[in-house]
């Protein structure tokens, strides 16, 4: 009696594990499997759409006081790109540095951080928030994106602003891990979307994306690149790198993460 | 509208309890949220530490898993199995849509059929005996027989609370974390705290639900697990007439 009982509850416990185990390995190929994560990906269309109706081109990300700003604003990513080139313009404070706006604009600029600093300016607290779930909040003074590419004057066919950065976080020999992102009009356009130079007060720190970083207040922190060097206007991001639209992007996330 | 009792014979009688939609959408509503269960705690791996207020402070968390920093929930507790935030996300937001609509559709329903009324909302009988019930159920013991027809006052009012009030909480929460939907939605940021206070009230919210789901599978146990299923999947629950039966 008592040898039954305890042979049925050691079945019963192996029963329970294998069950257990199969659903595990059933819940992992059907994670892997293509035409599931196809099906997934289709909500990321829903949410844009939606959002973009809901928010229209003027909301505005929420503002906070100087008394909210953190004290400890972490630095996710690339704290320092590390190259040559880089580490000599760190060195001369970026004095000889230009960010050059080309591609499908009638106007093509370089501009240098004194000339920036003289486009119209904003300034705003906003909160970052990290893909990760983390949020810290910090004051973004720069040039309103919308007022750099009034000047570059875009040509009809522009769809997109790609942004293209110092840093690789990923060494990869065809050069697919350098940092870049890209935002529609809707987004460049919007009052809060900034090249920005000075964060509370002081400009950028190289662990920040000195001397520039993309300001995008409506959506995650990953598609606010640093240590911007040049813009591009484009019509499509198709043969950008693996062709999703940015560094993450390339990596699984979603190209809008509004999210 | 509801189908007549019908006796089975022996004491037994069938009583038609769960209709289509809400046999369709308590199934739906089971699977969205296993789903949004194990694909959030893979969302959480990515920073197992929750704050209030609207920023992060990382030094001094409210509570922080394990590290704090790395993944902090087992891979059987997550979806998919293996560390991936980005899939996780997917995974998450997919599910969120389907429970969304799954639950507008419950409460359209609810709201055009009067079941909130007529099913959900307890007696003022049922309120004044609340303290018998309680201890009752304490000893797991369920009502039988005509008493069985309709929900007792506990399991009105935790439908009630879950239905109507964490479901929903789940939800507002989930969009507040949304910078996006932030830019629309500055008073939810107010009403919750800040963002890291609505993620740390999201992830509260989750655990009570884990919590009833615990109870809830306990009480379907105790009361009969067969016919409380069968009564889930074709709508008819038997309970038993005559003294003794059961």
């Amino acid at each position: 009696m008592v040898a039954t009982r305890i042979g049925r509850r050691r079945w019963l416990q192996r029963a329970l594990g294998a069950a257990s185990g199969l659903a595990l390995s059933a819940c992992n190929k059907l994670a892997q499997s293509q035409g599931v994560n196809a099906t997934l990906e289709s909500a990321e269309g829903l949410t844009r759409g939606v959002q973009r109706l809901l928010l229209g081109r003027h909301a505005l990300a929420p503002e906070y006081s100087a008394s909210d700003i953190s004290t400890a604003f972490r630095a996710n990513g690339t704290t320092d790109p590390g190259t040559d080139e880089y580490n000599k313009h760190v060195q001369t404070g970026f004095t000889d540095w230009r960010l050059k706006v080309s591609g499908l604009v009638e106007n093509p600029l370089e501009l240098s951080l004194l000339e920036l600093r003289r486009i119209a300016a904003r300034t705003q607290i906003t909160r970052h928030d990290c893909v990760e779930g983390w949020s810290c909040i910090a004051k973004w003074s720069g040039a309103r994106l919308s007022a750099v590419l009034q000047q570059a004057r875009l040509k009809s066919n522009a769809r997109y602003i790609a942004f293209y950065c110092a840093d690789s976080l990923e060494l990869t020999l065809d050069g697919s891990g350098q940092y870049y992102e890209t935002i529609d009009l809707i987004d460049a356009m919007h009052p809060q979307t900034l090249l920005a130079y000075d964060m509370n007060d002081r400009p950028l720190t190289v662990r920040h994306g000195a001397p520039l970083r993309l300001r995008v207040e409506r959506q995650l922190g990953y598609k606010m690149a640093k240590y911007v060097m040049r813009i591009e206007a484009i019509e499509s991001f198709r043969d950008i790198a693996r062709g999703k639209g940015g560094y993450w992007e390339d990596r699984g996330y979603e190209w809008y993460a509004g999210i | 509208m509801t189908p007549p009792d019908r006796n089975l014979g022996q004491g037994r009688l069938a009583v038609y309890r769960h209709p289509l939609p809400v046999r369709i959408t308590h199934w739906l509503n089971a699977l969205c949220l296993l789903v949004l269960l194990l694909s959030g705690l893979q969302i959480l791996n990515a920073h197992p530490a929750l704050y209030w207020g609207n920023a992060s402070t990382f030094s001094d968390p409210f509570v922080a898993f394990g590290s704090g920093q790395g993944p902090a929930f087992p891979s059987w507790a997550t979806l998919p199995g293996w560390q991936d935030l980005a899939a996780g996300r997917r995974w998450h937001f997919f599910f969120a849509w389907l429970f969304v609509l799954n639950g507008l559709l419950y409460v359209i329903y609810a709201l055009t059929s009067r079941r909130v009324n007529e099913v959900l909302a307890p007696t003022k009988d049922q309120l004044r005996h609340i303290g018998g019930s309680i201890r009752e159920h304490l000893r797991l013991r369920f009502p039988h027989g005509e008493e069985a027809r309709d929900y007792n006052v506990l399991q009105k009012l935790s439908y009630l609370v879950v239905l109507f009030g964490l479901l929903p909480l789940m939800v507002a929460t989930g969009l507040t974390m949304s910078p996006g939907m932030d830019a629309r939605l500055h008073f939810l940021v107010e009403v919750f705290g800040g963002r890291q206070s609505a993620r740390t009230i999201h992830f509260m919210t989750a655990s009570t639900l884990v919590l009833f789901f615990i109870i809830h599978i306990i009480a379907v146990m105790a009361a009969g697990p067969l016919t409380e299923l069968r009564s889930m999947v074709t709508g008819w629950f038997v309970i038993r007439t005559q003294k003794g039966q059961s």
